[in-house]
């Protein structure tokens, strides 16, 4: 798996559907990356355990993926850090506020056909676009 | 939950990690890529998102005909589109295309301690508390 192809996008894809399918029938909630995040920072919440594990896994079954194939350990870092910490503070914000995130609404709701994740979705597609434009003719 | 639970919660984990690296999303080069539509576009993302959305789409229609006592299955009912949710998934799209991660892809460079990771986690639970404290947000359930 050196050369990257369409393909790799298409069987990832369906490995991620695949996980959150059976996190979905273990766990009964909708297991969006960042409400499964979110919710261990609640002293609060009831049931760590699953989404400390299910995250565990996440972070060991990428590393793991880096180490065996060549076009998975590809990382093009495209901002300097401080845009990065930036971007991580709004991405914390505002996945919480809306909900869900690329997962959550993108890959379950969306899935599942559910209008409020379509129009999340619809929105932070295309405000990411119009981030991404307005970035690279300001600052780059 | 039992111990044979925890152990295929974890590998759901591990098939979403391995998802996300093979197909090139944990690159912000490329999630990026995606995202500048006027550069030269790059269309990986969109056959990311059909095969995840199409395996789970699928997959819960088939599931939902097995519920029963040991498989609860959660509501999939869309909520009202409020203000909540225009307002925060428009700041995520803002977050989203400075950095090129989303929540997955950035917990998934933690293993391999990437700066950017590193950094951006931290600040993206800090993201989390503020919209938990003074949003109302993950008040439910």
């Amino acid at each position: 798996m050196a050369d990257y192809t369409l393909w790799h996008a298409l069987t990832g894809g369906i490995l991620i559907g695949l996980g959150s399918l059976l996190a979905t029938a273990l766990s009964g909630k909708i297991p969006g990356i960042s409400g499964v995040f979110g919710r261990l920072l609640i002293p609060a919440t009831p049931d760590k355990k699953w989404r400390f594990l299910f995250l565990l896994g996440l972070i060991g079954g990428a590393a793991l993926s880096f180490l065996l194939w060549d076009s998975a350990a590809l990382f093009r870092p495209m901002r300097p850090l401080v845009v990065m910490g930036l971007a991580g503070l709004l991405v914390g914000l505002g996945t919480r506020i809306g909900g869900g995130c690329t997962s959550g609404h993108g890959v379950c709701g969306v899935g599942t056909g559910a209008k409020d994740s379509i129009a999340a979705t619809l929105i932070f597609v295309g405000v990411a676009m119009v981030t991404v434009l307005i970035y690279n003719r300001a600052v780059l | 939950m039992k111990a044979g639970r925890f152990f295929l919660i974890f590998l759901a984990g591990a098939l979403f990690g391995t998802g996300l690296a093979v197909s090139g999303m944990t690159d912000p080069g490329r999630v990026i890529g995606f995202l500048d539509i006027f550069g030269s576009w790059d269309p990986a993302l969109l056959f990311v998102m059909a095969g995840a959305v199409g395996v789970y789409g699928l997959g819960m229609l088939i599931l939902r005909r097995f519920q029963n006592q040991n498989l609860k299955l959660p509501s999939t009912a869309s909520s009202p589109i409020d203000r909540q949710l225009i307002i925060g998934a428009a700041i995520f799209g803002v977050g989203w295309g400075l950095g090129g991660f989303c929540p997955g892809p950035a917990l998934a460079n933690l293993g391999t301690l990437r700066i950017e990771a590193l950094l951006f986690v931290p600040a993206m639970a800090i993201g989390m508390l503020l919209a938990q404290r003074f949003f109302g947000a993950d008040q439910g359930r």
